[in-house]
């Protein structure tokens, strides 16, 4: 489903990417960890093309954007629409309300019938538990609840792939657990999940196989059983001590 | 300087009121009562025909130059930078009157020849423009990054992020610089008098002229502005309030 070769990221003089090389089958959850600065959240970005990429290509279902020439609007679009992402500090839309924000992407981009969308959407609050808040607007919402209209909002655009982008990482932590059960619950759906966390219960639980960053390069990839219990290389054991 | 106020009552019955040596007759009451009230309707007028519409066309004119304008200052494309690095310079580093003079003795001087009324028009538009573009480049720029990601994100065009996202939270911001904006131009357009449009200032002249009662006159037409520009700000209220219900307080 999704499959990066050679992706290269800077940022002025700075290497954020060295050579990211990864394959991603449908229906994976993949859990990406990693110290701050290594990398993780820029890759995913990568992917959504928020940022450019320097060089490298991205492959997700049937589009592929090789960076080594320049890319086209048309081009980026078209890649963009394969995945959606959820941010680490929500970034809803607040002038509009919940049910607003998940139709926003049908209706103006995708063109679909208000009504249609509409009912799309309420199906979606609902499944994320948020049938009875349609019409609030987020700051009436608390960040667990608003995390969960960005998932609502992200899955309105029937992505391939779904990007989560420390997705509780801004959260109280007594509302943490009611979005890792949502992403649990799509998990279990088979869709095709990619992951940057700090949440190694979620990794262990949920994750196919967990990816370890560092430096801007993937050092170790393996089950979460695995990962979590004999890792390979010494920097991957120096995080694990240091975030248990 | 002493102020001493007395009255002192004339045999046939009326009042004669000091001010130093300034005396109010109650004849000459009776004379300010009846210009005041005659000159209403003229001075109403002026600002009916030409200070409300030349304040509200230009505002909107200017909105729309300002808004342009403030997406090329913060483009990326180089050469669009600087002419609106230029234009917002020259405006704002000249004075008003000094512009409209331009627009009208100037142009016409070399048979370029608009109409007072136009020449109003263009040169109110190119000055708000200005002044508002600034509003709105800080504005927009006051809109967290994240808004635009996730606007990119769910697959929206540059143009669409701005419309749908961006310029309608940008607004809320801009509303009490615009205000502000807006209740100096209802003002500046006295200027207008000295390009000849006979606005509500130049009304207040007029009659001035004809009638010598000059601080009368000049009074009555600073409290018509004063009453337009307090019900400007009683709407800028409400408009804030309107805006302000989706945000956290």
């Amino acid at each position: 489903m999704i499959s990066v070769n050679g992706l290269h990221k800077q940022f002025g003089n700075l290497e954020v990417l060295k050579g990211i090389d990864v394959k991603v089958n449908k229906g994976q959850v993949i859990v990406v960890i990693g110290p701050s600065g290594s990398g993780k959240t820029t890759l995913l970005r990568c992917l959504n093309i928020l940022e450019m990429p320097t060089s490298g290509s991205i492959t997700i279902d049937d589009e592929t954007g090789d960076f080594s020439k320049p890319v086209g609007k048309r081009k980026i679009d078209l890649l963009r629409r394969k995945s959606a992402m959820v941010f680490q500090h929500y970034n809803l839309f607040p002038h509009m309300t919940a049910l607003q924000n998940v139709m926003e992407g049908p209706v103006i981009v995708k063109k679909l019938p208000k009504a249609e969308a509409r009912k799309k959407a309420e199906q979606l609050l609902n499944k994320v538990g948020l049938g009875d808040k349609l019409d609030f607007y987020p700051h009436q919402l608390s960040g667990g609840q608003q995390q969960r209209v960005g998932i609502a909002r992200a899955l309105a655009l029937e992505p391939k792939v779904m990007l989560f982008d420390e997705p509780t990482s801004a959260l109280d932590p007594e509302l943490v657990g009611e979005v890792l059960q949502v992403m649990k619950d799509l998990a279990g759906e088979g869709i095709t999940m990619v992951v940057v966390t700090h949440e190694m219960r979620f990794a262990n639980d949920v994750a196919d196989e967990v990816i370890f960053m560092d430096e801007g390069k993937i050092l170790e990839r393996s089950k979460p059983s695995e990962m979590f219990t004999h890792p390979k290389e010494e920097r991957t054991k120096q995080f694990l001590n240091l975030i248990q | 300087m002493k102020m001493a106020r007395t009255m002192k009552f004339q045999k046939d019955g009326s009042v004669k009121m000091f001010w130093n040596n300034l005396t109010i007759e109650p004849e000459k009451m009776e004379r300010y009562l009846d210009i005041a009230q005659s000159s209403l309707l003229p001075l109403l007028e002026g600002a009916l025909v030409y200070t409300l519409p030349l304040t509200l066309i230009t505002f909107s004119l200017g909105l729309m130059i300002a808004v342009l304008t403030a997406l090329a200052r913060i483009s990326t494309i180089k050469p669009l930078q600087w002419i609106a690095r230029f234009y917002v310079s020259a405006i704002r580093g000249t004075p008003l009157l000094v512009q409209l003079f331009i627009l009208f003795y100037g142009l016409g001087s070399i048979g370029i020849v608009i109409d007072p009324f136009p020449a109003a028009i263009v040169g109110f538009s190119l000055n708000v423009g200005a002044y508002a573009s600034e509003v709105i480049r800080a504005a927009i720029l006051s809109i967290p990054k994240g808004q635009w990601e996730a606007a990119h994100m769910i697959g929206m065009s540059y143009s669409q992020s701005l419309r749908r996202v961006i310029l309608p939270q940008a607004t809320r911001v801009s509303i009490p610089p615009l205000s502000n904006t807006f209740i100096s131009l209802v003002k500046d357009t006295s200027l207008a008098s000295l390009i000849l449009v006979t606005e509500m200032f130049r009304r207040a002249q007029e009659i001035a002229a004809t009638t010598y009662e000059v601080l009368l006159l000049y009074t009555e037409v600073a409290m018509l502005y004063w009453i337009i520009c307090f019900i400007l700000s009683l709407i800028q209220g409400r408009l804030e309030h309107r805006f302000d219900r989706y945000v956290a307080r």
